[in-house]
């Protein structure tokens, strides 16, 4: 098989794109697929569902943005831009603070705008003490980066109280 | 459980044992979940993503689910090492290049992993053998809601587990069959069911080689959405469909021995042939033959090792596979060569365990 593009070299990559159900083929050989930047690291594929994503939120987007100028999340600071160019959110609040943006592209990816399915049981149920002790380290993490030692060291007290609580309430393997 | 063990493990989820395992090679459910507070791992520091490895390490120690496992950090492991679990499937690439705080939290056995700061903080799998979508789900979820008894996920009533792709938001379930689909390539009705597939809001991924067809003819067929629809419909939905598929795969089956025996035949012990005498191999060169013996032996051919030889094939001949097993790195030329033996002696110690017939 030649390569599509320039017909000269054998074909050597064969690549199977699928846009609006419809599924082309092309075939090219590696120049004029590098051409085209179909090949690069093997380990990261320059087609994405991140670059898919991109150029969705692109062509729906772009006005609106004009519009109202740009929109960041105040918990991570993500620029809605930043999205736009990866496809990935910051963090859980950017789904609140980019919601008019997001609605319409969640309708066109998933038909839907509505969570329907499991929930966490345990959340809201009173903590456990392995909750108790994620959310410590947690809180101690975040001590540490704001260079607050004083907390950090009764967060880290907390702590140790805690897993030896747990070490002599827990002399077997939990229950199933 | 260590590389080691897994090395020496042919893989639960391999043995060939489960239902329809004649066309369906796996299954695999995979959730997404963050923790809440932290930013999604691309946009969080090494010292948070260290947090995250941190918590949910413990969380899994917690849970009988995962009892008899442990944690794997990324940083600590060898490229080949780190190859060698991405051939396995449980890792992803994006989880292997190892620069930053990632790691894998592995059961006893492959079933169930957690791979950890993937491009969500938490993506647990179950996998299993042959075509069990309800029994995945169910081991997924109970895994889920163990881990959940320790870690706070990010959550939100509207829209479900947030995650750091949209596309991936609200059930964050990504249930997936390995289909192996000789005869609709053969018959060239691969293209026409793959499309209607696609139509009924399903994602199907064939894998390419270097070849335009698709290598091994093995077809991976995924959930597309995840909001809107609850875990249960989504299984159920792709259940059914995968069923119709294989109804059609099999008919294509019926077909092609009617019309073309001899020629199927011949396709399938010359493949057999080159595996058990061959001297130098590609990769997608086994992968290909592979394809042609496991039709083979679902055409219940007498005389061809069981299935479980076949898969343990696919997945111990592969690069990092046979490198491990080295203890080093090799070059192409010299893999081939390498991937021909081990292919010869796996096939002849199935030989001296079931005896082989050629009786054809």
């Amino acid at each position: 098989m030649q390569c599509q593009s320039c017909h000269k070299n054998p074909a050597q990559l064969h690549f199977t794109n699928v846009q609006d159900n419809r599924m082309t083929e092309v075939h090219l050989c590696r120049a004029c697929a590098e051409e085209r930047g179909l090949v690069g690291v093997p380990a990261t594929p320059k087609f994405s569902i991140a670059d898919l994503l991109a150029t969705m939120v692109d062509k729906m987007s772009t006005t609106e943005e004009e519009r109202v100028g740009p929109v960041q999340c105040p918990s991570c600071g993500m620029h809605y831009s930043a999205f736009k160019e990866t496809g990935r959110l910051g963090c859980a609040d950017c789904y609140m603070a980019f919601q008019s943006k997001l609605r319409p592209l969640l309708r066109r990816i998933h038909g839907s705008t509505r969570h329907v399915g499991k929930h966490p049981v345990h959340a809201e149920a009173t903590p456990s003490p392995a909750r108790a002790l994620s959310r410590l380290y947690e809180d101690l993490q975040r001590a540490v980066e704001r260079e607050d030692f004083e907390s950090a060291a009764e967060i880290r007290d907390r702590i140790k109280g805690l897993e030896k609580q747990q070490a002599a309430a827990a002399p077997g393997p939990p229950e199933a | 459980m260590d590389l080691e063990t897994l090395a020496r493990s042919p893989g639960p989820w391999l043995d060939g044992s489960g239902p329809r395992s004649d066309l369906v090679v796996s299954t695999r459910v995979r959730l997404a979940r963050n923790l809440a507070g932290v930013p999604f791992s691309h946009r969080a520091r090494d010292e948070q993503l260290v947090g995250v490895l941190g918590s949910v390490e413990r969380a899994a120690k917690e849970s009988p689910s995962f009892e008899g496992g442990g944690l794997l950090r990324m940083h600590e492991l060898t490229p080949i090492e780190r190859q060698f679990l991405v051939e396995r499937h449980l890792v992803s690439h994006e989880l292997s290049d190892g620069a930053r705080p990632r790691g894998l939290y592995m059961g006893s056995t492959e079933r169930l992993s957690v791979m950890v700061n993937e491009e969500d903080h938490v993506r647990l799998q179950a996998l299993c053998s042959g075509f069990q979508l309800a029994e995945a789900w169910a081991a997924a979820e109970h895994a889920d809601e163990e881990l959940e008894r320790s870690l706070d996920y990010a959550f939100s009533d509207e829209l479900g587990y947030l995650t750091a792709c949209p596309t991936n938001v609200g059930t964050g379930m990504r249930a997936s069959v390995l289909i192996h689909l000789p005869a609709l390539v053969l018959t060239k009705q691969i293209d026409k069911v793959l499309k209607s597939v696609m139509q009924v809001g399903l994602a199907v991924r064939g894998l390419y080689g270097e070849g335009s067809e698709v290598m091994g003819n093995l077809f991976q067929l995924s959930n597309q959405t995840t909001l809107g629809h609850s875990e249960q419909e989504s299984v159920e939905s792709l259940d059914r469909v995968t069923r119709q598929i294989l109804d059609y795969e099999e008919r294509a089956r019926d077909v092609m021995l009617r019309d073309a025996r001899v020629q199927i035949e011949d396709k399938i012990w010359r493949a057999y042939g080159s595996l058990r005498y061959g001297r130098s191999m590609s990769s997608q060169e086994v992968i290909n033959l592979c394809s042609a013996v496991r039709l083979g032996v679902a055409l219940g051919f007498a005389g061809l090792p069981p299935l479980a030889v076949v898969n343990q094939l696919l997945v111990f001949t592969q690069p990092a596979h046979l490198q491990r097993g080295a203890g080093r790195a090799l070059e192409a030329p010299e893999r081939n060569v390498l991937r021909a033996e081990f292919v010869r002696a796996h096939l002849e110690r199935a030989i001296s365990e079931t005896g082989e017939g050629g009786r054809g």
